[in-house]
């Protein structure tokens, strides 16, 4: 089971190099890779679910002097998520770039992002993880900077100066846990870090570096302008799996490294922020102009939702209600991938075949796209959170810690925030589906069309209906 | 009581601190990577003080290898936001 997780990051890699060195064939490579990459997830996720939590060291160097790769429940659950999207998405970005050029100087950065994303969730120290976070900061600004036009230069600028204040905010509070406990490694650190002002200090540097990249409430100012210039599968990976990744280093930063340092004041805060971003970006993805625009807004607050599980963890004690909620956590994120994946593909395709992702003249669209219509509205079912989307099962963990903690005020702003997203999609749907008559024949184009497909169903259906072994394998832990 | 290496993290420490508020408080771009540079420099002091382990004794050699690392992983941040600044230039001159 090792060989996968070395091909998670090997296969990537040598994709990139080769598409690098043979430009004219990078499309077919880059599928080969992604496949062959898809079964080394696939595989890592059943070895996972079978032996237990995973770790090997590379190059038989021993932990702390080398690198670890670590592989558990959660791990595994993301990798797999991440292969299946970036798979999808890049069947859809062999269509969207029609120029050689264009594909030249994608598939090398495309291949590294993900690469940098499977280094990241393998990662098995605080300092590996500095480095994968960088790397992957780096290929997604370069990728968000290939919509060309001026905004998405500034935009992607914007994004890189961001992204490293915010990595060296991790940095520093990295060095402060070396310099207080001597070691960096994920699975020692949880027993060493005790209280005090090094590990508040270290905690609150690494948690406000994290926020900026993965875009909380206030600090989401870079990710609309950003997510919405960027090229449609660009969009599609930001939006699904790059903000994932910080809120993954938060996750673990608050669940393992700092269990016993983090206080329910402090969750409470991040639970504040987190219904202020699903409010505020709900509304703001209500006012948008543009499909693209409203994709975006609508990542802010579903990241918010994220983040109100935090207050609820922290008071519920260890045992079945804990576990429920960590899982309705988790099921939140892997369904918000798959859908605002599925979603910003579908935007893409409209945006090429009608020119324009104006909202207010979409009219005749159902007509025009019915299967894009259609993996909009499943997308649309995920991120309002209605059944049988893995959205329902993760509110509904959400909304039962939440009544169980007394905490009232989560349950308020999840029904706003649901009926807010309702409001947006409905919005888009009403406009699609608008009366006039359109003079084009219906359009299907398969290629475009089933990554963006598959994916919303993957949310809207297979993650609710199916989504019972998620729980199970977060119990697995490093 | 002041030793070498606790003035050396205080320095450290200053350091990232002016780095951060020249990174939130510039206007200008270059500024910016500048100063979040300037704080890369304070974190890696930091690192730099963390190994010294007393009079006689090696140093630990861990925190030298993060630094290298570091390093060149700035260094190619920086290059990129300068690439990208140029771009930005270019794109406003042809305007």
């Amino acid at each position: 089971m090792t060989d996968a997780m070395i091909g998670l990051v090997a296969l990537p890699l040598s994709g990139a190099v080769a598409t690098l060195l043979m430009p004219r064939s990078a499309t077919v490579v880059t599928i080969g890779t992604g496949l062959a990459t898809t079964v080394a997830a696939a595989l890592l996720l059943f070895g996972v679910a079978n032996q237990g939590a995973l770790h090997y060291e590379v190059g038989g160097w021993s932990t702390g002097l080398g690198i670890t790769l670590r592989a558990d429940g959660l791990s595994a659950l993301l990798l797999m998520m991440t292969s299946l999207v970036v798979l999808a998405a890049s069947v859809y970005a062999s269509a969207y770039f029609s120029a050689a050029s264009e594909r030249a100087r994608f598939w090398p950065l495309w291949l590294l992002l993900w690469t940098s994303l499977n280094a990241l969730f393998l990662s098995g120290d605080l300092f590996n993880l500095y480095v994968t976070l960088e790397l992957l900061g780096l290929s997604a600004v370069a990728l968000a900077s290939l919509g060309g036009k001026r905004a998405a230069v500034a935009a992607a600028l914007r994004y890189l100066l961001v992204g490293l204040l915010g990595s060296m905010l991790f940095l520093a509070g990295v060095s402060l846990i070396y310099a207080g406990y001597g070691t960096l490694d994920l699975a020692t650190l949880p027993r060493v870090v005790e209280p005090g002002p090094i590990a508040w200090t270290a905690l609150a540097m690494m948690t406000t570096g994290l926020l900026l990249k993965t875009a909380l409430f206030p600090l989401h100012f870079w990710l609309p302008p950003a997510h919405a210039s960027a090229p449609a599968p660009v969009s599609a990976v930001l939006s699904a799996l790059v903000v994932k990744a910080a809120f993954y280093l938060v996750l673990r930063l608050w669940l393992d490294v700092f269990a016993n340092v983090v206080t329910p004041a402090a969750a409470n805060l991040l639970g504040v922020l987190g219904a202020c971003a699903v409010l505020w970006g709900s509304w703001r993805a209500l006012q948008a102009e543009r499909l693209k625009l409203l994709a975006a807004w609508s990542t802010v607050a579903q990241l918010g939702y994220l983040f109100l599980f935090f207050p609820l963890l922290l008071v519920l004690p260890p045992g079945p209600s804990r576990d429920l909620a960590v899982g309705g956590l988790v099921m939140l994120a892997l369904t918000h991938g798959f859908a605002k994946a599925g979603l910003f593909l579908a935007i893409g395709i409209i945006q090429q075949r009608c020119g324009h992702d104006t909202i207010r003249d979409l009219d005749g669209t159902a007509q025009h796209l019915p299967a894009t219509t259609f993996a909009i509205a499943m997308a649309g079912v995920a991120l309002i959170g209605l059944p049988p989307s893995g959205a329902f099962l993760g509110k509904w963990q959400l909304l039962a810690g939440a009544v169980e903690t007394g905490q009232w005020l989560w349950l308020l702003v999840t029904a706003t925030g649901s009926l807010l997203a309702a409001a947006y999609i409905f919005r888009v749907l009403g406009h699609a589906f608008g009366h006039r008559p359109y003079p084009n024949q219906p359009v299907t184009v398969a290629r475009e069309e089933w990554p963006a497909l598959l994916l919303a169903a993957m949310a809207a259906l297979v993650l609710g209906l199916a989504g019972a072994p998620v729980w199970k394998l977060l119990e697995i832990g490093i | 009581m002041l030793t070498a290496q606790v003035l050396y993290g205080l320095t450290a420490c200053v350091i990232v601190a002016l780095g951060l508020r020249g990174a939130l408080l510039h206007a200008s771009l270059l500024q910016r990577v500048v100063a979040i540079n300037v704080m890369g420099a304070g974190v890696f002091m930091l690192l730099i003080a963390v190994a010294y382990r007393g009079p006689g004794l090696p140093p630990d050699p861990l925190p030298h290898a993060l630094v290298l690392t570091g390093i060149v992983v700035a260094v190619s941040a920086t290059a990129l936001a300068l690439a990208l600044a140029r771009r930005l230039h270019a794109e406003q001159d042809n305007d």
